[in-house]
């Protein structure tokens, strides 16, 4: 059981390498020519005006936490949905309910304009 | 094959032979993989080449078809740039954090009956949660760089992903219930019958939602405002140049390719043959005739060519999205349309409707 997940620890740490590799190649194989001007931020061409950890949107902050509330949800149904052939009408019910309440949040989020953009 | 070079090994200790024939089958992966993504960025240029009336790339080699070594080559020769402002570590650690999930996503991807390197019981939410891992490399990337540009194409890319992301869960939630197996193999086993078994026909729209989230998901056009060259130059790897760029490419190659094949898998009934249950048993079976009509790997690649040349065309024929309009789409569209079908399929599932769930 436990040595079919060998591979993918195996996996992950070449899938690593696959990045590290290239990036240590291409800073040996390419040249090194730095000036001031190459290694300031892009900014069309002007010095860079202000510092660019700026402030952003708190909508993006909204975004964030629904998305954790609705990933964990469907996290929750991954075990129902494969058992649900022999939960039955009982297990269909259940979901119902704990659907609807899900909506019921979604529907309040939606009238509050969380998911407007203009 | 492998009992073979198991004998051959066998002078070696136990734990290296494993650990030895568990490498060989990653590279007879990876190595196909790295070509299919360089021959991938080839045909996209074709493709949309052609679409728009010109030949794209023909110089390098015959017809072109040594344009990605050329391209691999000139990448590797160009100088890394580490911005001055940047911080240091997390910019080199962006692109690995990258490409690293999004290589690793393929170890559980089976391609034909047992032909896969880890067959675990939770393949679909490993893959779920190994897609879910970009997101950080792309953000890391994008605040690392101390770009502006780089940095708003972080945050747009970031949100876009994790808003689609809930559309794709939710349609993966309904190939469970259809499945009744968290093992991609299972799933793909459990649509054998016919045409009809797969599972687009029952899940249609989800499987249309599924498809067109993982456009999003990669930052694909129509939904590349990440990128969009035209607003903020690149997006969040501005600031890449020369390997670390490349790295980046990669990855998304990669990505595109890993979501056709589970499109194709998980829909369209992976390494079944389409001709099952329309041609009699004897002539899938049998011969050179059943070996090209019958079950296996090439069908599934077929499925997954077919996905990926429609991710070159549909980029070639939208514009792009504005931001509000993605947004819109994924949260007031695609979200209530799964969680009502997700509905319908229970009901189906419940109530044994044929010809699928009975």
């Amino acid at each position: 059981m436990l040595e079919n997940y060998l591979p993918i620890l195996v996996f992950l740490v070449l899938g690593l390498l696959f990045g590290v590799g290239p990036i240590l190649m291409g800073y040996m194989l390419g040249p090194s020519r730095p000036d001031s001007a190459k290694l300031s931020p892009y900014e069309c061409g002007f010095e860079a005006f202000e510092d660019s950890r700026m402030k952003f949107d708190v909508r993006f902050y909204l975004i964030a936490i629904l998305f954790i509330i609705f990933d964990l949800e469907i996290a929750f149904m991954f075990p129902w949905a494969i058992v649900l052939g022999d939960l039955g009408a009982y297990g269909f019910w259940a979901m119902f309910v704990f659907l609807a309440i899900l909506v019921v949040g979604f529907a309040y989020e939606w009238k509050k304009g969380a998911m407007e953009w203009e | 094959m492998l009992e073979a070079i198991q004998s051959a090994l066998s002078f070696l200790p136990d734990g290296l032979v494993t650990l030895l024939i568990i490498l060989l089958k990653i590279f007879a992966l990876l190595l196909p993989l790295l070509g299919a993504v360089a021959y991938l960025t080839l045909a996209e240029r074709k493709v949309i080449g052609y679409i728009q009336i010109r030949i794209g790339p023909n110089r390098v080699g015959p017809r072109g078809l040594l344009q990605p070594i050329a391209d691999a080559v000139k990448l590797l020769f160009k100088e890394t740039i580490l911005p001055t402002n940047a911080n240091l570590f997390l910019f080199i650690l962006g692109p690995i954090l990258t490409i690293g999930p999004a290589m690793a996503a393929w170890a559980v991807v089976p391609f034909d009956d047992g032909l896969v390197i880890a067959d675990i019981d939770a393949s679909l939410l490993y893959i779920l949660a190994m897609t879910s891992l970009g997101v950080y490399g792309i953000i890391i990337a994008g605040w690392a760089s101390n770009s502006k540009y780089a940095f708003l194409g972080a945050l747009r890319s970031a949100a876009q992903i994790v808003s689609y992301e809930i559309a794709m869960g939710f349609a993966l939630v309904g190939v469970l219930l259809a499945a009744g197996s968290l093992n991609l193999g299972e799933i793909v086993t459990a649509q054998q019958g016919s045409v009809v078994q797969w599972f687009m026909w029952p899940l249609l729209p989800l499987f249309l939602i599924y498809f067109i989230s993982g456009l999003a998901e990669t930052n694909r056009a129509p939904f590349d405002v990440a990128e969009g060259e035209s607003e903020i130059v690149a997006g969040f790897h501005v600031e890449y140049s020369a390997m670390t760029f490349s790295v980046f490419f990669l990855a998304e190659y990669a990505n595109i390719i890993l979501i056709s094949l589970l499109t194709s898998a998980m829909f369209l009934g992976g390494w079944l043959s389409p001709f099952e249950g329309i041609l009699p048993e004897s002539m899938l079976t049998g011969g050179a005739l059943g070996l090209l009509l019958g079950s296996g790997i090439h069908w599934l690649l077929l499925k997954t060519a077919f996905f990926m040349f429609l991710f070159l065309w549909i980029r070639a024929t939208y514009p792009r999205y504005r931001y509000d309009q993605i947004m819109r789409l994924g949260w007031k569209v695609f979200i209530p349309i799964t969680i009502v079908w997700l509905l319908v399929v229970a009901a189906m599932v419940v109530g044994n409707v044929g010809p699928w769930f009975d």
